[in-house]
Order: C-alpha cells, then structure tokens, then sequence
C-alpha cells in the first residue's frame, strides 16, 4: 500500500461518515455498541489504514516459516487434514475400547482418552473419594489391566493417543509405555500427548493433587525422561481449554497459557534441559469458541507470539521449537441444553473456525453434552462435522485464507497485544507460578465469568434458545451408565490386587518414596510400579505422602 | 428494620469435578443480592458440606455438580442432613444434570434444580419466595 493510497483513504473517510450518517438515519445501527464474545470493541468497518504497520515478511512470512503467523506447516492441509480425536471414555475400559473402535471405524484419525474423575486426581475406583464417581464422566483406570483392555486390539505403533491426564499424568504414560511393550512396540516408535499441564489446573479446571512446586517436578521428569527415551511423545499439553471454559476471555486465555508454557520451558531449562532438546515436544491446546473472526485471529497470534517467546527470549536455534503445534476442542461452554440441535450448528462454526486458524487435531463436540457423555450417536454427528468441512466445503484448500483481510489482521494484531500487557504484568509479578499463588489469573476469570453471565441475563449477548426464540424441546435421548459397570470395576480392582506379587508392588512403591526424596527422576520406577499392577492410588498415595496435598482457596 | 438477619447460603461442589465456574457466578450472584454466602471450595465430600452448613448455621444449601454423581451424591446429603436433626435446610441443586433425573431429586427432597441456562435473577427470586432465615 503507497503513500497516496492510504493518502485516498484517509480522505474517503470523510465521505464515509456522511454515507454512514445517512444510512444510519434510515435504518439505526442494531447495537450501540458491537463487541466480539470476549468484549472486544468491533468497528464498522476496516480498511487498509487498520493495518498499514502491518509488514508481510515481519509479521505473516510464509506457512512453515517464522512467525508462523500462516501455520506450522508449507503444505498444511494440502497434506494432510488435520487430525480427527474425538474425547472418548465412558464407563469401563471394555465400553470405552468399544467407543474408540467404533469412531476409528467411522474414520477418527486419533485417539483422546477421557478419564473419570478419580483417575484424575489420583484415587482407585474402591476409594471413599470415588462414591457415585466411577466411569460416569470418563473411563476409569486403576491399574495396568484397565489399560490393557482400553487399547486392546489397537494397534499403538499405528496410532497416536492423546491422554488428558495431570496430576497423575507420569503414571498414566508409564502404563501406556508398558501397554506398548507388552503388544512388542518400542517405545522410541509411540506417539501422542499427555496434557500434564499442572499450571491450569490451578488456574482453572482444578484438578489437584501436589502444591505447584512438586507438580512441576513432576512434569519435568516426563519432560527430561521422554526427551530421552520416548522421542515422538508431547510431553505438555500446554492448555487454554480448561482456561476459556472457566469463563476467561479469548485474549485471557491466549496470554495465560503462553504464561503457563514460558513457566515450564523455564523449569526445564533449570533442570538442565537444553531448550532445543525438549520444545519441539511441547504442544497447545485452545479452545474454539463461537466468535468466528475472533477466534482465528487468537489461533494466528498464538503461533505468533510463541516463536517469538521462543526465539527471542529463550535463544531455542531450531524452528521446530519455534512452533506451536496444538490441539483445538470446539467450546463445551457455549452449547446449551435448551434447543440441544443448536449445537450442531454450533459445533460446525467453531470448529471452522479452528481449520481457519490452522489447528493439528481437533475434537468437536457432541450435541448432547449439556446434560451427559455423549451417545454413539452425537458422537458420530460430531465426527461426520469434521469430515464434512473437511471433504466437502474446501475450506482445507488453501493455506490461512484470511490472511491480508483487514479486519482479521486488526484482531488479530489486537489480540497479540492486549496478551503481551497480560504477559507482562505476569513477568512483574515474577511469573505464572507467584502469580497463581496471589490468585491473579483466577481472579481476572472469575471476573470474567461473572460479567458474561450479567451480559446474558440483560440480553447484551445473544444465546438462541435460552434468552432468545425461546420454546420449549421434547427431551433427547442421553447415555446413562450401566450401574453394573462399577460393580465389575471394583470386583476387577479387587482381583487384580490378589492376583499380583504383593511384596514386588510394595518394594516398587518403596523405590518411588525413596527416589522422590532425592532429584533423581521418578519415572523409571514409576514404570516398573505400574508393570507390576500398582494402582494409580498406591502410587499417588506415596506423592502425596512425600510432597503434601494442595486445596483450591475457593475464591469466588 | 435491620432486625431480621440475612438469608445464609452455602454454596457446595461436592464430589472430585473441579468445574466451579456456576458454583463461583452464583456464589457473586446471591452476595451481591444481599445474602450471606459461604463457599465450601472444592472436592467435598457429602459429611464435609453438611458439617460445615451446620457449623455456618445456613439456611439453604445450594449443591453444584457436573460429573453425573448427583444421583449418589444429593440422597447421600439430605441423608445426613436428616440424621444430624438439620432437615430443615433446604437444598437446591445446579449442573449438569438430565432433565430425567430431576423429578427424582425432588422426590427425595430437592426444592428446586436450576440447570444451564438459567439467569442469576431467577434463583435470586426464588431464594427470595421460599426461604425465610431459620429460627
């Protein structure tokens, strides 16, 4: 763009507020105000002047060159689409192993394990802590036998399995490690992703097991030990999901993540870590939620501004460390139960808008999960989403399509900075980690939450079906668990326990205590502990005996 | 006027899910309403809410679960409520929870269920209509 363009445009302007002025008169604007999902200010209209810093070398480049603000990849889905991981754990490991067979039948590309609650936060099926719990919201995993049933007849050297797994995300690695071995794949040939991202389970989803210190010893240790041993696996699922779904906004969620991740590249490079070694094999995780243009625009920053975090503030030399790969879950958060089919059409815009801004896996979720686990057959809506954008619509045909438009660049730029002044008052405050224990980033959520809620009830913001075009909807047909299903769960706990080497287990148990004491990594006997049948439990009992528990404070 | 003391409520999450984002949007919502809010924080267990709502001397205790426990987790506290001589502390509930399963929460007792979707104004209203402050 010249001189004298933006010269010409600057000038128009004048006849444009006359045009507007006019059209305004006869038809006034809908709002006073237009603003994105997250409150972003939105103008009329946008033109060369919103962009004229923009430079293409500096700020776009090309797909698979920094900045990355294009993708990660020169060919990206001209390649390969991305990949198709619906979350899927429902009951036992018997009904989720069906579940995952069923949507690899379909045409899913990877698998994503749900796990129930207990496994999460690192109790077994028979805990007092697990009443009313077992297999409802995920699958439940108590030892090395549930896992063998979950992956049974699935080949682990052709697939690739993402874990959202935190606290006890060391041990649920070990048994997959051990799963592998066990159907004669090395470990050097598995590939997927444990979210292991302690950081925003403070912040946000809240699953607690260790205070911040030990917990990230903790990821360190799979960090350092994958990075030697099990070379393909992402090691953090550096994650915004949990984040934007505690009611952040899109910039909120951008910058808190980044936080989260420049936290753990700091915490490896003082274990020692070369930050090459070990980048390349940190990934992301965002949301996609319902504001389109707003949503790829976050995408693009985030690819942005993590080279350069990356290259310039911790000197990482190979692009690859310069990437940020991630994964996209379209948002649980805007679906509503009122009017369930709406999350259809939900469902497809967000996760166009997470092809557009250039995601490499994607879930999409299911129209029926405002009140359950999804059915067979939301689940299978929700897949045939994905191919259908992705086969059918040609929105995977070319490379970042709105790049050079105005107004996503704008946003896009906008986004960028508001993260940066996030991420700054972070620094100040000494990091992510001082700033979750001052409750900072909860807070700023929390309020977040709070307004947007307010916004909904005054009808500042539109949801169909629950404070517009509001009828009534005949109930829909939702999963509801086999109670028998925690019966088999448990008597199977129980025989496992007989069935094992008692004093092995005990003496395994005996190594993790010892070695948790010192600095020595703890995942080469956390992996002997799950190959003799601990059970995540036993193994987390001994965590939370040498490092002590933390409570969320319960701020509100 | 002033003599009345306010309404006390006690928002609860019992169970392992970590999902407080309504738990923590009601709990502003009723304070800033004017009533007394005690929030029990996460990862409870039905004698830790009910030991706390009679140590906080509370009027109404509104539960908040998204893991699909409520239909372990609800019976189990009006249960102790009722062994601990403090059954006339009403519950209400929020979440997720299947519209088919709500009739059967009321059955045991539930007063009221509010699941997504459901504006701060109504369950203040509601509190407003059906709860009076104990003794």
């Amino acid at each position: 763009m010249s001189k004298d363009d933006l010269t010409r445009i600057r000038q128009g302007r004048r006849l444009r507020k006359r045009d507007l002025e006019e059209a305004e008169s006869k038809v006034p604007p809908r709002s006073h105000r237009f603003s994105t999902v997250s409150d972003l200010e939105i103008e009329a209209l946008y033109t060369p002047e919103d962009v004229k810093d923009l430079d293409y070398s500096r700020d776009l480049g090309f797909p698979g060159r920094y900045p990355f603000t294009r993708g990660i990849h020169p060919s990206m889905y001209r390649g390969r689409l991305w990949t198709m991981r619906m979350f899927s754990g429902l009951g036992g490991p018997e009904e989720t192993n069906r579940r995952f067979k069923y949507l690899l039948e379909q045409g899913e590309t990877g698998l994503s394990v749900a796990f129930h609650f207990p496994t999460l936060m690192g109790y077994d099926s028979d805990s007092p802590m697990a009443r009313g719990e077992v297999g409802k919201c995920g699958v439940a995993v108590d030892t090395l036998r549930d896992m063998e049933i979950l992956l049974d007849g699935i080949a682990l050297d052709r697939v690739t399995t993402s874990m959202t797994i935190n606290p006890p995300a060391s041990i649920l690695l070990a048994m997959y490690i051990v799963v592998a071995e066990k159907q004669g794949v090395d470990r050097r040939q598995i590939s997927g992703t444990i979210q292991n991202d302690m950081l925003k389970e403070f912040i946000a989803q809240k699953t607690l097991m260790l205070p911040p210190g030990p917990s990230i010893r903790l990821i360190v240790d799979t960090v350092e030990f994958c990075t030697r041993e099990v070379p393909c696996w992402n090691t953090i699922s550096v994650s915004g999901y949990h984040i934007r779904e505690a009611g952040a906004t899109a910039v909120q969620e951008l910058a808190f993540t980044l936080a989260d991740g420049i936290a753990y590249v700091e915490a490896c490079i003082e274990r020692g870590l070369g930050v090459d070694d070990f980048a390349p094999r940190l990934s992301f995780f965002f949301d996609s939620h319902i504001d389109f243009f707003e949503e790829i625009s976050k995408l693009r920053a985030a690819r942005r501004m993590w080279a350069k975090i990356m290259k310039d503030r911790f000197g990482a030399r190979n692009p690859r460390s310069w990437m940020l790969r991630f994964h996209t879950q379209t948002a649980g958060v805007s679906l509503t139960a009122q009017q369930p089919y709406n999350n259809v059409v939900r469902t497809t815009v967000e996760a166009m808008a997470a092809v557009l801004g250039g995601t490499q896996s994607l879930h999409t979720n299911a129209l029926d999960e405002t009140y359950a686990i999804p059915t067979e057959e939301a689940a299978f809506i929700a897949l045939r989403t994905q191919q259908i954008l992705a086969e059918e619509t040609g929105i995977a045909n070319t490379i970042d399509p709105l790049a050079g438009s105005y107004f996503v660049e704008a946003l896009t730029n906008r986004i960028e900075h508001d993260a940066w002044q996030y991420i700054g008052k972070i620094d100040k405050m000494g990091g992510m980690v001082r700033a979750i224990e001052r409750g900072y980033p909860q807070a700023e959520i929390a309020e977040s939450a709070y307004r947007y809620q307010q916004q909904i009830d005054r009808g500042e913001k539109t949801l169909i079906g629950v404070n517009r075009y509001v009828t009534e909807h005949p109930p829909i047909h939702t999963w509801h668990m086999d109670p028998a299903i925690e019966k088999r769960q448990l008597e199977r706990l129980r025989a496992v326990k007989e069935a094992r080497d008692a004093a092995l287990v005990e003496a395994c148990l005996r190594k993790i205590r010892d070695a948790a004491l010192t600095k020595e990594n703890l995942m080469p006997y956390i992996i002997d502990a799950v190959r003799a049948y601990a059970t995540v439990q036993e193994i987390c009992d001994v965590f939370r005996e040498v490092f002590g528990t933390y409570r969320d404070p319960g701020m509100f | 006027m002033g003599g009345e003391r306010k309404i006390r409520i006690l928002i609860a999450k019992p169970g392992l899910d970590g999902h407080d984002r309504g738990a923590r949007v009601i709990a502003r919502g009723f304070r800033d309403a004017g009533f007394e809010v005690v929030y029990t924080g996460l990862h409870q267990t039905p004698e830790q809410i009910v030991a706390t709502a009679i140590q906080e001397d509370v009027d109404l205790i509104g539960l908040s679960i998204l893991s699909g426990a409520h239909d372990y987790l609800f019976p189990r506290i009006i249960e102790l409520l009722k062994e601990k001589g403090a059954a006339d502390i009403q519950v209400i509930g929020g979440g997720i929870i299947p519209d088919t399963d709500i009739p059967k929460l009321e059955k045991i007792g539930v007063k009221a269920v509010f699941t997504p979707g459901t504006r701060i104004e109504e369950a203040i209203a509601w509190v407003r209509k059906h709860v009076k402050p104990r003794g």
